[in-house]
């Protein structure tokens, strides 16, 4: 049956705009301006979903972003669908469609409701306590954990939304466009700061724009009417922005705040197509003013859940503003003030409330008088024991309670309703407070968590600093607003107000009822299912520590992150445990304050700029002759070029064979390189590698070896001399910027006395590498004039020459252990010259090659590469590369760790070369090397670091490193395999030409 | 996210920075003298301190220069940034 509870035309909704949505597969009709709670409040449907543990089940609660409950799947099947989402925040539009999350397979009919029955089953630390053994049996039980559980189901394809990020800065944000939030805004704006005011919500003015109490009055008017007022005011003020549907999700230290502006979540699809959807905001403010209001509390009372239970504030909330009545039989239940006005709003609308039961003895205020005097019963010191009705909330029992709060006496009354508003007083929201490292304290009259110790430059104002009056509202923003601001006037100094006077709650944590606790269901996380007696459990169990007990119940761990129940779960630890709740503390608050969608945390870094990449001027050719890449840093390297169908490994078997048998060509370009200047280029340079430096003749170049200062090798490359005081280092591609980063730490901070300046170059040249016996015959054909005699041009020399006119630094220096040049031009001639070198090349069957044709030639040869043969616990003596590290220098870094005793070990690994029995088997890099295969457990004494089949070789080779390698020269090892075990032998590991004859050939 | 005061620059966001362990610890300028204790008690021992911490920073994405911060770890709050070589500012 659909019924219209609408009861009075709102402002706020647009009766002219009906709107059609589906709720699980059923078309209702709202209006715009409706929420999906109220459109569905206005037709009476209350039960929207089952709990998480019982699936019991539950209607809307409140109307905010703290609902625990209302968390529905928004647009499901489709490619915009989104989880968890609460139906108090989503505004509804033409189209919407909802469903309801935690059951099956229906909300009406869910299969998952038995555990309610099971509950005696289910206590706090049941899943830790039941389904750790046997340990075998967790992926049998996971099964039907997963399947009965879940929140909500995630997309399936990508997310066709776009999102934003953008950075901003002002002078003052104000967080919360309520009262507190729009009187702070306009007057900071007003004194020229640059001002930015942000609710989440899409009305400003909080509560107090439906605020209708006719005892309280802002300059003679009601508090509603008067801040209409104000907040029309607010559009004539310069320097101020406001951002409307945008939450404050983080509050990061050094006012660094992150806020989800909401862009067309509201809007139908052919409205959302091509527009950004959220935007992340990240701003910077010098000052904050935090006037994030308060929420208001439940009450925890034996099955306080049932669908038809809600705050108080809401059902108040829902009348005023969106004019739905909740229910049509009222009952509100309370211990202050607050549910009086939400009673007197309903009345005011000829909705019938029932009754008001309240644990106080008694209030004099003026509104409750006016509650009195129209009739509506009030059972005072009362409490509720139970209540009853499965998807509806059909009926409450009462009793008297005892003086001291903790038991009840006399007879049940049972009093029949469909709706009952509950109102345990009101907690500042103090979330975003704490997250920015401020310190809450106890205020043990008001049982609320208060700012105390800000650590920031900021201020919180209204509810969330614990003012809940108006006049205090006002008295105590005026004078904080002068006083952060530093101003003499304000708006806000010649106002009157005049309000009704309260008398004081009275708090209860744990309401009593007429059952023993352990038979009764008094929630306290209304999204995790977990109760008073849970937390008791926990207690007697042994748990102290807050945090502790929060993990074992999983209290306050849903998306809701228990922002009602928290305070209520800290009190019953307290009551139990005989503490006071200043000293147990909370839980920490921790971001986000309400969730974020993956796609606003990672705004427009998807795709193709999830992640940098740098390509060389040469790939456009790597591409066009079909190339496969590797990644190498955010370099994208040419890996191999596969032709006709090859596979990985005939292409390499082929490439590698050519650059040995006529000639070769690698694009080097992303080699790391560093121009290096100053009087001191050659003592630091003494300073930084193992070897000498000081007698590198001009127009020479030579190998070097980085360490760290612990002894273990950090980098390697060629330098070259090109001049008295100039050198241009190249580095590893992965190791470029980091090495920059050393060099530059150690000539800023250890020796800035020496005259050296460090430049970055290696995307200003582009790099083409000649390898094999005819690449002197290509270099002559493209530079005719240069002489390229071993006397004139030997290896490891540099010469500058010209290819036309375009200059070239050419280095004859060898990876591969080949006659091989390097030929350097500025970037953007990269690709000419790449292609010159191919057409000179065609004569001699010019093969380009890739990087694991690299990593195979330089591996016959025994050439390390730094980061795959290394891993930060190799010092050159382990690598076998003694030759390099100098006796002579008086220092370098890493030269004193070399002499430590634990460098200095015998059995340390050691790099050495492996040969396998079956020279066709190639051993898998990074498998384990042992001598006993018998033993148990076995001693594992290295493994393989690099391994391949040598085609020019034809055999099997690997290099590896093993403890105390060096001294096992022809030894037997064996690698053992899942199936097998692989005999090898240790050998040298210059597998190919040992004498080098081939460099000079 | 701290909002850093480079000496060189003037204040940016921490995304810029690289933060570079404990200030003040000098490479001992003859390494080869020390015994191994007096080296690894360089190369290795920091202090990791609850409460006022000197430490380098790097402005890596900005002017690549090295300056030294004093920073109360309890609470992150930046109490001094000075230059490389500067004495600390009394405390
Ligand atoms: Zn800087």
């Amino acid at each position: 049956m659909t019924k219209n509870l609408r009861v009075k035309s709102s402002e706020y909704i647009d009766e002219t705009n009906r709107i059609s949505f589906k709720f699980n597969g059923k078309t209702y009709h709202g209006f715009k301006g409706d929420t999906l709670a109220s459109a569905l409040l206005a037709n009476n449907v209350h039960l929207v979903g089952r709990s998480f543990k019982y699936h019991r089940p539950r209607g809307i609660m409140t109307s905010g972003s703290e609902e625990p409950n209302a968390i529905v799947q928004i647009n499901p099947g489709t490619n915009r669908t989104e989880p968890n989402v609460r139906a108090t925040e989503v505004e509804i539009y033409e189209g919407l469609e909802a469903s309801s999350q935690n059951c099956w397979p229906s909300v009406e009919f869910d299969i998952g409701g038995i555990n309610n029955f099971l509950s005696p089953f289910f206590p706090a630390g049941f899943y830790y306590k039941t389904f750790m053994w046997p340990a075998s049996f967790w992926k049998k039980y996971e099964f039907f954990i997963r399947h009965s559980a879940g929140l909500g189901k995630s997309p399936t394809s990508s997310d066709p939304d776009i999102y934003d990020h953008r950075n901003i800065h002002y002078d003052v944000l104000v967080v919360g466009a309520g009262i507190s939030g729009i009187l702070a805004a306009k007057n900071a704006a007003k004194n020229n700061f640059k001002t930015l005011l942000v609710d989440e919500k899409n009305e400003l003015g909080g509560s107090t724009v439906y605020e209708n109490n006719e005892f309280n009055k802002i300059n003679n008017k009601t508090p509603s009417e008067w801040l209409k007022k104000e907040i029309e005011e607010l559009k004539n003020i310069k320097n101020l922005e406001i951002k409307t549907r945008t939450s404050v999700a983080a509050y990061h230290q050094y006012n660094y705040l992150l806020a989800r502006e909401n862009l067309t979540d509201h809007l139908e699809a052919k409205d959302k197509t091509n527009k950004i959807r959220q935007r992340l905001l990240k701003i910077r403010a010098k000052k904050v003013i935090l006037a994030t209001g308060a929420l208001e509390r439940p009450l925890i009372f034996n099955n306080n859940d049932r669908p038809g239970i809600m705050l108080s504030s809401a059902i108040k909330k829902y009348s005023e503003f969106y004019g739905v009545a909740c229910g049509s039989k009222i009952v509100f239940f309370t211990n202050n003030d607050s549910a009086y006005e939400s009673a007197l709003s309903l009345y005011n609308k000829g909705i019938n409330v029932e009754s008001i039961v309240d644990i106080r003895d008694q209030s004099e205020s003026k509104i409750v008088k006016k509650i009195k005097d129209a009739g509506i019963k009030i059972y005072w010191s009362h409490t509720i024991v139970d209540t009853a009705g499965y998807k509806r909330l059909n009926s409450v029992s009462i009793m008297k309670l005892s003086n001291d709060g903790t038991s009840v006496t006399g007879s049940k009354i049972s009093i029949s309703c469909d709706c009952l508003g509950v109102a345990g007083g009101w907690t500042p929201a103090v979330h975003l407070y704490t997250q920015s490292g401020s310190k809450l304290k106890f205020d043990e009259e008001k049982q609320i968590f208060l700012p105390n110790q800000n650590t920031s430059e900021q201020i919180s104002v209204g509810s969330c600093d614990g003012d809940f009056k108006i006049n205090e509202i006002i008295k105590n923003l005026n004078q904080k607003l002068k006083d952060t601001l530093n101003i003499k006037e304000t708006d806000l100094d010649n106002i009157k107000v005049e309000i009704d006077q309260e008398n004081s709650k009275r708090n209860i944590w744990l309401l009593p009822s007429d059952k023993p606790l352990g038979k009764t269901k008094p929630f306290v996380d209304y999204q995790n299912d977990a109760t008073a007696k849970d937390i008791k459990l926990a207690l007697r169990e042994g748990f102290r520590s807050i945090e502790h007990v929060k993990r074992y119940t999983t209290t306050g761990m849903g998306t809701d992150q228990g922002k009602l129940g928290n305070m209520h779960a800290l009190g019953i630890i307290a009551d139990t445990a005989g503490v006071k709740m200043g000293e147990l503390g909370t839980t920490t608050f921790r971001p986000p304050y309400t969730p974020l969608t993956f796609g606003t945390i990672v705004g427009r870094n998807v795709g193709k700029f999830f992640d940098i990449f740098r390509r060389t001027p040469m790939n456009d050719w790597h591409v066009e002759n079909k190339a496969e890449f590797e990644n190498v840093g955010q370099w994208k390297r040419a890996w191999y070029y596969p032709i006709n169908g090859e596979t990985m490994h005939q292409a390499v078997q082929r490439e590698s064979k050519a650059a040995r048998e006529s000639v070769g060509i690698l694009d080097a370009s992303t080699l790391g390189k560093i121009d290096i200047q100053g009087s001191d280029a050659s003592e630091f340079l003494n300073r930084v590698y193992t070897n000498a430096w000081s007698k590198l003749a001009i127009g020479k170049c030579r190998y070097g070896l980085m360490l760290n200062e612990d002894g273990m090798v950090y980098d390697d490359g060629v330098t070259t001399r090109l001049g008295e005081n100039h050198y241009i280092m190249t580095t590893t591609t992965g190791g470029a910027a980091n090495v920059l980063g050393k060099l530059e730490d150690y000539l800023q901070t250890e020796w800035p006395e020496l005259d050296v300046y460090l430049t970055s170059v290696t995307d200003h040249y582009a790099t083409a590498s000649l390898c094999g016996p005819n690449s002197k015959k290509i270099l002559k054909k493209i530079i005719p004039d240069l002489d390229l005699s071993d006397e004139n041009f030997p290896h490891m020399s540099f010469k500058e020459a010209k290819i036309g006119n375009i200059k070239c630094r050419i280095m004859r220096i060898s990876f591969t252990g080949e006659h091989s040049y390097e030929i350097n031009v500025q970037a953007s001639y990269g690709k000419d010259l790449w292609e010159k070198c191919m057409e000179a090349g065609k004569e001699f069957n010019i093969t380009p090659y890739g990087t694991e044709t690299m990593h195979l030639l330089r591996a016959e040869k025994g050439f390390i590469i730094v980061g795959q043969d290394t891993d930060g616990t190799m010092t050159p003596i382990d690598l076998q590369m003694d030759w390099i590290v100098s006796k002579k220098k008086y220092d370098f870094i890493g030269k004193r760790s070399l002499y430590r005793s634990d460098t200095m070990r015998e059995d340390r690994k050691q790099l050495v070369g492996l040969l396998t029995e079956d020279p066709n088997v190639v051993l898998e890099e990074g498998s384990q090397i042992v001598s006993e295969l018998n033993q148990s457990p076995v001693e594992m004494l290295g493994h393989v670091t690099s391994s391949y089949f040598s085609p020019n070789l034809n055999k099997s080779i690997a290099l590896a490193v093993v403890k105390g390698g060096k001294d096992m020269m022809g030894k037997q090892l064996s690698v053992p395999m899942e199936n097998k075990n692989i005999n090898v032998t240790v050998a040298n590991p210059v597998f190919y030409d040992e004498k080098n004859e081939r460099l000079n050939a | 996210m701290f909002l850093i005061n480079c000496p060189y620059c003037g204040e940016r966001d921490q995304q810029e920075f690289k933060a570079g362990g404990e200030a003040h610890i000098q490479r001992p300028r003859q390494p080869t003298e020390l015994s191994d204790d007096e080296w690894a008690e360089y190369l290795f021992m920091r202090k990791n301190i609850k409460g006022v911490q000197f430490e380098r920073w790097n402005h890596a994405h900005g002017c690549r220069k090295w300056f030294n911060m004093i920073r109360d770890t309890s609470n992150d709050e930046i109490k001094a940034i000075y230059k490389m070589g500067e004495k600390p500012p009394a405390q």
